[in-house]
């Protein structure tokens, strides 16, 4: 009876905690660790049942725990400079340091790394690899500067799958069972799928859901997708948000929801409650982000061409065209006012085309938007007053633009 | 003598650029750093061009870049919004780091001329899978070429390009073996200088300069100005400003471990392959000890040992481009092995427009008395 009325965020909470404990354990008991990117082929790791943690998860969660620095001063003083991801300054003087109040993970005896979020985490994990002498396993995932992921990038990326299992099989002494790749795969879509349905929920009027949430179950489909428990858990929650919608509530009890925007970019982890606050004094939902795509892999359960190319596909791997009609989209699916931009200093990828998908967003759909700076988890670099100008302009635009009539 | 020439012609890319595209006819193409498979450019009948920023101030490129972009780009983008790279009728830009790849996706918008083709060079260079996707790209980038040329890239052509580049490496190898003991006339800013001309002449008319130059370094007694060898490390060691404070201190370069000098003529295509494409693509397999290439080896700091110890270099340079990722990863891990073994580091920021390089004076000075220069 009790286990019938546990809600997700409790589930979320016990399994995150499991989650690390096994690693823990695992890793007690001698077993074999990986250290994953966050849009990583898990799928594998999950079919050898080798026990994986996530470096951004985890340095996130410092973040928000706000214990980023004394990581980021450590790695600094290593000789890492300032002007790097601060997500890899964290988890590199976390390395280290090995003691954190966020919780702790096991080190790793892998490194498991795809570079369809970025070149930079290559950089952070071959450093990883090499600091601790450990194999790496790498997906390059050509990035499309064409629309459309190319055949010869689907052929090299699921020659590197393979490459992988051979890698696999050779460090744990076990042949790779395709038939339970097949399985794990069929789960993985189908907690993507759930996970885009929650979030999607989002898109009714008023939002059952506040942004800030998405951000927390976030970290449970980085590592979660491909395991039974991640999708009764997307189920259990896209449930309770229908439940909301179907009510007509919105994201809050004690306020309406006026304005609707999305997020782009990272969580300001350090402030993350600090920006929430900001937005909802000015009644402002923020209903979507970027994020809910990027692990909506979904490809044909068994078959690694398709897998290659749904790992490609990430919005991150792809041309500014396609950025620019992705952020169009949600505009419109989601109904949305204005758009914040996070000019994160962690992301240069993000930043370096973030002006131009502004103005041309801006130039087809007529939404408002405004950019502000701001840090994934280092909190020297960002000014909260900066934050609320931003905001408060974004507002004012959202307000004329309401009181326009559009 | 022919060095000062060929320092001239760095110092004046565009006015190399123009008068070979007057002389020849041929039409020049652009390649942006790190790396651009020049040889396929030159085999197609085209002047490959180095497109490595420069003094530029500023403006128009602030509506693309915030400012935490790394000068080369930043300028790259300026020049291109105001015009200056009008004569090329391609810009090849390749993806080795997150900036590069916004920046061909800037260019297509921002810059309508020249047009840009975007290289996309595999990280898993070593597995054969990899090898093919290098292949299949170049494949990719020979149909583009020939659109523009309206003739065939045969492989004999490809092959004899490739002869002609191996021909450049093993001349400049053969130069910055003999320019350290020349501290005098070839100092910092020169060798970097000569270097850099590669990128603004056609390779077999700069080889052919190159060797003579290095003859006539040859004929001359060595110079023993006191001056003491050090190695560059870094994506580029630029401006002229900030070298000549390495001759004013009494340093001369040793060995450079350099993105833009050693690292473009390290290592040659191999001699067999099923293809000269095959070749091309075998050679970015077999080139170590760089940021922009995945090795998770992490060869580098190993063989900027090897600089020191084969050229009995003083100490080491760092000459750290401001808001390079690649680069900045790679610092911790080789300075570590550099310190173990009490190898000299002197650790210096730069950009590649500098008002401040005076500020280096004082840093670079106290290094090289330490060295006993």
């Amino acid at each position: 009876m009790e286990q019938k009325t546990e809600s997700s965020k409790a589930v979320l909470g016990r399994l995150l905690e499991r989650h690390y404990q096994e690693a823990l354990d695992e890793k007690a008991k001698g077993g074999l660790v990986a250290w994953a990117t966050s849009i990583s082929p898990q799928e594998l790791l999950e079919t050898m049942d080798i026990k994986v943690v996530y470096p951004e998860n985890h340095a996130a969660a410092i973040g928000a725990r706000k214990q980023a620095e004394s990581f980021i001063e450590h790695s600094e003083g290593n000789g890492y400079s300032v002007d790097i991801c601060s997500y890899a300054r964290v988890n590199l003087g976390y390395m280290e340091i090995q003691e954190s109040a966020a919780g702790n993970i096991p080190l790793p005896d892998l490194i498991f790394c795809c570079s369809n979020i970025c070149n930079t985490v290559i950089k952070w994990y071959e450093n990883i690899a090499n600091e601790l002498g450990i194999p790496m396993i790498l997906f390059d995932m050509p990035f499309n500067h064409t629309y459309d992921v190319s055949d010869e990038s689907t052929t090299y990326i699921r020659r590197q799958l393979e490459e992988a299992i051979k890698t696999l099989e050779a460090l744990k002494g076990k042949k790779f069972d395709y038939d339970r790749l097949k399985e794990v795969m069929k789960i993985s879509t189908e907690t993507a799928r759930s996970w885009k349905a929650a979030t999607m929920l989002a898109t009714a009027k008023p939002s059952p859901l506040n942004g800030f949430d998405l951000f927390n179950y976030m970290a449970m489909i980085v590592c979660m997708r491909g395991k039974q428990e991640g999708l009764d858990l997307f189920n259990l929650w896209k449930g309770e948000l229908e439940e909301k919608a179907r009510l007509g509530l919105g994201p809050w009890k004690d306020a309406e929801e006026q304005y609707r925007v999305m997020w782009d970019g990272i969580a300001c982890w350090p402030y993350l409650s600090d920006t929430y606050k900001v937005l909802k004094k000015y009644g402002i939902n923020m209903v979507t982000s970027t994020y809910p795509d990027s692990w909506t892999v979904i490809y044909d359960a068994g078959d690694l061409d398709s897998m290659a190319r749904a790992y490609s596909s990430n919005y991150v791997n792809r041309n500014l065209d396609f950025g620019v009609d992705n952020i169009a989209k949600i505009v419109e699916d989601f109904s949305l006012d204005g758009i914040v931009y996070h000019s994160n200093r962690s992301c240069k990828f993000m930043d370096f085309r973030q002006f131009e998908v502004q103005r041309r967003v801006e130039a087809r759909t007529g939404v408002p938007s405004v950019i502000f700076d701001g840090d994934q988890t280092d909190p020297r670099a960002f000014s909260l007053a900066q934050y609320e100008m931003r905001i408060q302009t974004l507002m004012e635009m959202m307000r004329e633009r309401k009181e326009g009539g559009q | 003598m022919i060095i000062d020439e060929l320092a001239g012609i760095a110092h004046d890319p565009r006015k190399s650029v123009d008068e070979h595209i007057a002389r020849t006819g041929k039409k020049a193409i652009g390649c942006f750093p790190v790396y651009s498979p020049e040889e396929l450019v030159y085999a197609a009948g085209m002047l490959p061009v180095g497109m490595w920023g420069g003094q530029t101030d500023i403006s128009k490129a602030t509506q693309y870049l915030q400012s935490f972009c790394c000068s080369i780009m930043k300028a790259n983008l300026e020049n291109g919004l105001n015009g200056v790279y009008d004569a090329l009728s391609m810009a090849i830009i390749p993806t080795f780091c997150d900036t590069l790849k916004c920046m061909g996706e800037v260019w297509k918008t921002a810059v309508p001329k020249p047009e840009c083709f975007t290289f996309v060079f595999p990280q898993n260079r070593k597995l054969e899978a990899g090898v093919d996707f290098m292949r299949s790209e170049l494949e990719r980038l020979r149909a583009r070429l020939e659109g523009i040329s309206g003739a065939k890239i045969g492989d004999g052509d490809i092959e004899r390009a490739i002869a002609v580049y191996d021909e450049y490496r093993a001349a400049a190898r053969d130069f910055v073996k003999t320019s350290p003991s020349y501290p005098l006339t070839v100092n910092a800013r020169v060798r970097h200088n000569v270097l850099k001309a590669a990128f603004f002449m056609d390779k077999a008319e700069y080889a052919a300069k190159l060797r003579a130059a290095t003859a006539e370094l040859k004929a001359l007694p060595p110079e023993d100005g006191g001056s003491r060898g050090v190695v560059l490390t870094g994506l580029l060691a630029e401006p002229d400003g900030f070298l000549d404070l390495f001759a004013d201190s009494r340093l001369h370069v040793a060995a450079d471990d350099l993105v833009q000098e050693s690292k473009q003529f390290r290592v040659d295509a191999p001699k067999e392959g099923a293809s000269p494409l095959d070749r091309l693509a075998r050679r970015l397999s077999d080139m170590d000890g760089c940021s922009l290439l995945y090795d998770s080896a992490r060869t580098r700091g190993q063989k900027i040992l090897g600089m020191v110890k084969d050229t009995g270099a003083a100490g080491v340079v760092v000459c750290m481009m401001k808001f390079c990722d690649p680069e900045e990863f790679d610092y911790p891990i080789y300075k570590k092995e550099l310190e173990k073994a009490g190898v000299p580091l002197l650790y210096l920021e730069i950009e590649q427009k500098m008002d401040s390089a005076e500020q280096l004076r004082t840093r670079i000075q106290t290094f090289a008395e330490m060295l006993g220069a």
